[in-house]
Parts: structure tokens; sequence; C-alpha cells
């Protein structure tokens, strides 16, 4: 069987291992890198419970292989909060009450860092199309673009 | 929670095109597979659907995304991902049909690695794409390693899953003609939900004539039925004609005449999918209008 020596860099620190080319990159982050922040919903590509970035853009990662993010850089969920305080959309779901359960969340805020990257003013239509590959059995998705509604004017500097 | 994993291959990844076809040829017939977007196949594999025993992931060819004008045609590499269509002032502004349509493709998380390879290769009865290749009288260059060839879209859908596309061969470019003068076109697509598969969806690409009689139209349906169709009744009706009402309403009726839906278990029931397409093809129709005459 094929082994692969990969490194991947997440959150600014690498990881290496030996490993199948079927593995797939939320389970080296999972279960190699140890980092559980990143769920598993669907395993089809349609809950975005699994979101994370790769070099700067937001991939499912239950939909690519690990050994294709060798030699990049991941951010997931736990890369977000500095020196022990939170991200800006970390914050704006605790505060907006964005989560019920909490399952979707890393999924929802990954997305959403992509979005105010692209986009650092959405209009609230341009939020729902912006998390639209996530899905959220819970909340009914109103406060989620409170939330991200909140982080976007934090960033700007206007809360 | 079952965890899917794929079975085991062997995974390679080149570094250009002349490697890509050495595997290729040298692995096709033990089932060899290109990895585009993975936005498709890694789900197939994921659920057992295909197990290829290798896999070429084309990933790392660069030379395989660009967006240009030349020679008559625009050229779209088949490794250009959906996002930078959708980012692209030219396709934004000279190509509204294949915006409209890449704009309505799934979820933005899944449009920053799909491609627009992947979506016509795939030829899977709900893509965009296919439909909107066949209204533009696209045509598409592939390569092995014994040389290349262009194939246009009417010789290419083949079927569900299916294309005239060789397993030695690998699309490298898609060419659509450059629009003439007072030329526009869209897409609409319904679906259950954002970002779903289409039921049906609509392609219209018109050119007028400066007298307003039609000069081109290209008119393809996808979704409702096991392979992209386009509509040539449906176009010869409009060429050469002044556009009205009355007009737009006919070509309605033979896309709804003509198209023969798939029964599908939990789907819709097919004389509701015959009659969207025909009133999907009217809101195309009136809507390409409206972009040329303004
Ligand atoms: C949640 C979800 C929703 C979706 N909704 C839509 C939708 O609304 N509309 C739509 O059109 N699509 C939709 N898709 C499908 C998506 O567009 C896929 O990305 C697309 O079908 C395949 O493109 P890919 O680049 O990901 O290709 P891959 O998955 O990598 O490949 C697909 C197939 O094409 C072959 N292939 C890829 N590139 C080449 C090439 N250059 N030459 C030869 N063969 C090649 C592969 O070998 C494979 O067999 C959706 C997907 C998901 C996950
Ligand atoms: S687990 Fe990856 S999209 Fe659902
Ligand atoms: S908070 Fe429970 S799924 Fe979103």
């Amino acid at each position: 069987m094929q082994k692969v020596h990969v490194k991947i860099n997440i959150n600014e620190k690498p990881y290496e291992a030996e490993i199948e080319p079927r593995l797939l990159l939320v389970h080296f982050i999972r279960d190699i890198a140890g980092l559980t922040g990143t769920h598993i919903g669907c395993d089809t590509t349609n809950c975005g419970a699994c979101t994370v970035i790769l070099n700067g853009k937001a991939v499912k990662s239950c939909t690519m292989f690990a050994v294709q993010a060798n030699g990049k850089d991941v951010i997931t969920i736990e890369g977000l909060a500095k020196d022990g305080k939170l991200h800006p959309i970390q914050e704006g779901f605790w505060v907006k009450h964005g989560l019920q359960c909490g399952y979707c969340t890393p999924g929802m805020i990954m997305a959403a860092y992509q979005l105010l990257k692209k986009n650092p003013n959405p209009s609230e239509e341009e939020i729902r199309i912006g998390i639209s590959g996530n899905l959220c059995r819970c909340t009914g998705y109103q406060n989620i673009v409170e939330a991200i509604k909140y982080a976007s004017e934090k960033m700007k500097g206007e809360i | 929670m079952t965890i899917m994993y794929p079975a085991s291959f062997e995974y390679f990844s080149p570094l250009n095109m002349d490697e890509v076809l050495e595997l290729l040829s040298k692995y096709y017939k033990d089932g060899a597979k290109i990895l585009a977007g993975g936005q498709s196949l890694i789900i197939a594999m994921k659920l057992r659907i295909i197990s290829p025993k290798y896999v070429i992931d084309i990933n790392n060819i660069p030379s395989l995304s660009f967006i240009n004008e030349s020679d008559g045609y625009l050229k779209i590499g088949a490794l250009t991902r959906y996002v930078d269509l959708e980012d692209s002032d030219l396709i934004k502004t000279k190509y509204p049909l294949l915006y409209e349509a890449v704009k309505n493709i799934a979820d933005p998380i899944v449009r920053n690695w799909g491609t627009i390879g992947g979506n016509i290769c795939y030829n899977f009865p709900g893509n965009n794409l296919p439909a909107v290749m066949l209204a533009y009288n696209a045509r598409f260059i592939v390569r092995n390693l014994s040389g290349s060839r262009t194939i246009s879209a009417k010789d290419f859908f083949l079927g569900p899953l299916q294309t005239s596309l060789k397993e030695d061969e690998i699309l490298t470019e898609i060419q659509i003609p450059i629009p003439q003068p007072k030329n526009s076109g869209y897409f609409i697509k319904l679906a259950k939900r954002t970002g779903d598969f289409a039921i049906v969806s609509t392609a219209v690409n018109l050119s007028l004539n400066y007298d307003g009689t039609v000069k081109e139209a290209g008119i393809a349906i996808g979704g409702a039925t096991n392979n992209p169709v386009k509509i040539v009744k449906a176009e010869e009706a409009l060429v050469g004609s002044k556009i009205n009402d009355e007009l737009i309403r006919e070509v309605g009726k033979i896309v709804s005449d003509v198209i023969e839906p798939v029964e599908e278990p939990f789907g819709p029931p097919v004389d509701y999918k015959k009659a969207m397409a025909g009133v999907l093809t009217i809101r195309a129709i009136k809507q390409s209008l409206k972009n040329i005459i303004g």
C-alpha cells in the first residue's frame, strides 16, 4: 500500500505523518493533529461542518485528500483566537447567540471568516449566500446572520 | 457515525502536462481517474460508487488554469475554478450566460474548488454547465499522448456521466465563440433550494441583427433529462424572425413539446418538468433581450 510523507501547517504549526493517499484532510486534522474543533456532519459535502481554510480559501475538508494539502497552510477554528482573546467572529456568535447545539458552529465560523476576508462589508443577502454551504439544524440562521453582521462591524472598528 | 474512507489507490501529482499524459496512457486500462476539484469525484469515491486504482491529481498544473480571448474564442483552461470565473469582469460583462450558470452552482465553498472542466467531463444530469456549452456552441480541446483533437459540445455529451472523451484523454481547454455585437444570454435553474442540483435548467444565448431580427440562437435544457438537450427546433423558430411575445411563447411551447424528462421515483412529475422547461426558456429569452436592448 502506498504511503506518502506529508507535512501540513495547521494554525502555523507543522504536523508531519506517513499517510495513505485516501486519508481525507478532515481525518488528518482530527485524528493526526488532534484538533477536534473541525466537525464531520454529512460526509457528502453538503453540511459544511468540516470547513477549514486552505491557503486562504475555504474548503470542505471531508472533500479533499490530506496529501493534497501537503506543504500548505490550514487554518481551523482552533487557530482563530489569539492570546486567549476570541476572534471577532467567535465573539459575534457568543454575543448574538449564533448557536444552540454548536455542531455546525466551527464550520459556520470558518465560512464567515472567508466571506469577511473577501467582502468586509456584506449585506444580509450576501451573508446568507456566503453561508449557503453550511447547514444548521438548530438556529433558523437568523442569529448566525446577526453574529456575522456584528463581526463585520467589529472588524471595521465600529463596535 | 460511519467514517467513509475511499478504497485505497495510488496517488500521483504530476507537475506538467507531459507527465499527466504519460500517466494516463500507462494506467488508463486499469481505471486511472483525473482528480480536478474533487467536488464530485471524491464524494463518489467515499460512497464507493467508484474506486479507481490510480488517481492523477492535476491541481499542480497551473498552465491548465486561464481565461483569455484570442482567435475569435473565449478560451478557458479546464482547471479554471468556478470562483475565478465568477470573479472575472470579462465573464461577468461579456458572457452573462456563463456567469449566471457558474454563480448558481452549489455554494461558495464548493465553487472555490470545483472546476469548469470537471463539471463538463462529469456530465452529471443536474450539472449546470453542459447545457450552457450546448447553447454557446462551444468546443473542447482534448489531448492524449499521441496528440490533440477538438470536439464540439453537441458531440461531447453522450448520456448520464458519459462523454465522448476517451479514457486516456484529458480535457485541456474550453472554447466559446466570442459574442458578436447585440448578443446576450441567460441561465435559469429550478432547484429545491439554493445550491442544489437542477430539476430543470435552461440556457439561452441570443444574437440580434441591427434590424432587430434574430441572427443566432442557442437554446439548451439541462437537468430534466439524462443528458442535456439542444433544442434545435426552438433555435430554428427564432433565427431570422423579429421577436415578439407571441413568438417567445411559441418557442416555449416547442421546448415543452420536445423535451422528454425522465421519471424519478421521488421527483416532480414529468409533466411539470416539461412545462417548466418551457416557462424557464421564455423567461431566459426575455431576460436576454432585455440585456441586449436595455
Ligand atoms: C453540495 C454540492 C452541490 C453541487 N451543486 C451543483 C450544481 O448546482 N450545479 C452543478 O453544475 N454542479 C454542482 N455540483 C457539482 C460540482 O460542480 C462539481 O465540482 C463538478 O461536477 C465536478 O467538478 P470538479 O472540478 O470538482 O471535478 P472532479 O470531481 O475532480 O472530477 C469529476 C469527474 O471529471 C473528471 N475530470 C475532471 N477534470 C477533467 C479533465 N480536465 N479532463 C478529463 N476528465 C476530467 C474526473 O476524472 C471525474 O470523473 C455540486 C457539488 C456539491 C458537492
Ligand atoms: S462533513 Fe464535510 S461537508 Fe458535511
Ligand atoms: S447550532 Fe446546532 S446545528 Fe447549528
